[in-house]
């Protein structure tokens, strides 16, 4: 090593100081907040988790306000026991993966379609803009009426709830793809398919994919407006049975399941997306 | 309209005319280039030089103009920026838009490699663009062109955004590159210095017609210092306009 070699010249003074090629603590970015990793993201969730635990064990939230987390764990075994959550839960999300599905392909179409062409932007952007400012809610009766009661009727509100999201995303994405990589596929002469697949698709992709993360969200909140309205089946419908008959802790525990469920969607979308645009500097990276 | 690469002249334009709103920015411009010939565009700017190129690439959809334009169809072009596509690694950016044209997929990425190779970035081919020097990405660039063998290729001032030492080591790997596949050049610059390195022939373009058009015959490598070098360079300055 060379600090051997070094020590019959060196001062003893100097040796005490740190040797001038020691690796250095590698500092972070000063402005960017550097990459996010999925254990920060659970903080958040557990501190709130923390605090409801602490507040109904101190007394500080009555159990008649909301019920314990003990409470909750212990209901949700009785009801597993039983197969009602089990079964709830399946249609449930059944239900939300459908519609996820169909609503994701068909506002992806929209959105090409829309912002590819200037036909498609006349005749499609109006209304799904006029969808947007519909209420969920003031759309089931009128949708009862078309699609009758069954699941049919679920998965296509649903859907359209969460084509919206997709829909204005990937257009602003799409509409904000740079000009100069537009004219370079002109002059490497793509042809449109090609230009829609390596050029349009991909540009859109960040916008994409912030649509995805509220579509999935969606997909979860309109599962509940449809399931309590009308539904012989679902959380939503247990949930609304719970608040028939009074039990606080069962309408808690569909709750906990719609919040666990869409955070841990969330956290999926966000792995796919770092993965798939791990092309991408950005701050957040 | 396209024609047979097999000609001796590339490029050909009679009364070449284009402009914006009112604004004439080429007025009948005359031009031909012959097959092989590495031509220099000079002109200050706003004198047309992008003009004339955008016309020659026919990527000015929508500008208003006339004239005659013979370019041929195999023609490539080099923007300023590399202009790499962010989400395509470095190969799939080299052969974008290759796949189809009498070439499949694997035909295309083992050309696309040679390319890299000749510009020296073998080994490359996984790397994003974001992770390259500007002067790794203009050479990915320069491979997209290459690897389209075109009869004309153009360039729009691909070094003006790079140092002056990778510029000089881009000139020679330019100069390399062209004499190996020889197609015609065109290379929009405001470098007068990068033209008389460069070119056979040097253009000034000056409010939209061709001022000056000036062959340069001296041997290579060119030497700045060399006093016929800085004659050439002189004429040129004082054409564009530069007082000294």
């Amino acid at each position: 090593m060379t600090e051997t070699t070094h020590r019959s010249v060196v001062p003893t003074v100097e040796r005490a100081q740190p040797p001038p090629l020691a690796p250095r603590p590698r500092r972070r970015r000063r402005l960017g907040p550097g990459p996010t990793s999925a254990r920060a993201l659970v903080v958040g969730p557990l501190l709130l988790l923390v605090a409801w635990t602490l507040g109904s064990a101190t007394g500080l939230i009555e159990p008649q306000t909301l019920s314990a987390p003990w409470t909750v764990v212990t209901t949700s075994g009785e009801l597993v026991a039983d197969g009602r959550l089990q079964s709830n839960l399946l249609t449930s999300v059944q239900r939300a993966m459908i519609a996820l599905v169909l609503g994701v392909v068909v506002g992806v179409v929209l959105a090409l379609i829309a912002g590819l062409t200037r036909a498609g932007e006349a005749i499609i952007d109006g209304p799904v803009q006029i969808k947007r400012a519909v209420p969920t809610l003031a759309l089931i009766p009128l949708a009862i009426i078309w699609f009758g009661i069954g699941e049919e009727m679920k998965i296509i509100v649903i859907a359209l709830s969460v084509l919206v999201p997709i829909y204005i995303n990937t257009h602003a994405a799409l509409r904000g793809v740079d000009a100069r990589y537009v004219e370079l596929a002109e002059s490497v002469r793509l042809s449109r398919a090609a230009f829609v697949r390596r050029v349009a698709l991909p540009g859109a992709l960040p916008g994409f994919f912030v649509g995805l993360r509220l579509a999935v969200t969606v997909s979860w909140t309109a599962l509940v407006v449809v399931e309590q309205v009308n539904a012989t089946s679902g959380i939503g419908y247990l949930m609304t049975q719970a608040r028939t008959y009074g039990q606080t802790e069962i309408i808690v525990v569909g709750l906990v399941i719609y919040a666990v469920f869409g955070f841990v969607s969330d956290l999926a979308v966000r792995a796919i997306e770092r993965r798939t645009l791990s092309w991408r500097r950005t701050l957040g990276s | 309209m396209a024609t047979d690469t097999r000609e001796l002249t590339a490029v050909r334009t009679r009364g070449l005319t284009r402009g914006f709103g009112s604004r004439v920015v080429l007025d009948a411009v005359d031009l031909e280039i012959a097959a092989g010939e590495f031509v220099a565009l000079l002109g200050r700017s706003g004198s047309g030089k992008s003009t004339l190129l955008r016309a020659l690439a026919e990527l000015d959809d929508g500008v208003a103009g006339s004239g005659e334009l013979r370019v041929p169809a195999e023609r490539a072009v080099v923007f300023q920026d590399a202009r790499l596509l962010p989400w395509a690694r470095v190969l799939d950016n080299v052969v974008l838009g290759l796949v189809g044209r009498g070439l499949d997929d694997a035909g295309a990425r083992e050309r696309g490699r040679a390319a890299l190779a000749e510009v020296g970035l073998a080994g490359r081919e996984r790397a994003w663009p974001n992770e390259l020097s500007g002067g790794e990405q203009q050479r990915v660039a320069l491979a997209r062109s290459l690897v389209r063998e075109p009869a004309l290729l153009l360039a729009d001032e691909p070094f003006g955004a790079l140092d002056a030492l990778t510029r000089v080591r881009m000139h020679g790997l330019l100069r390399e590159l062209c004499d190996r596949h020889r197609p015609a050049v065109l290379l929009v610059t405001h470098d007068v210095e990068e033209a008389v390195t460069l070119a056979d022939r040097v253009l000034v373009l000056d409010s939209g017609r061709i001022a000056v058009n000036r062959p340069i015959t001296l041997d290579r490598p060119r030497r700045a210092a060399d006093p016929d070098f800085v004659g050439h360079r002189e004429f040129l300055l004082g054409a564009i306009g530069v007082e000294h």
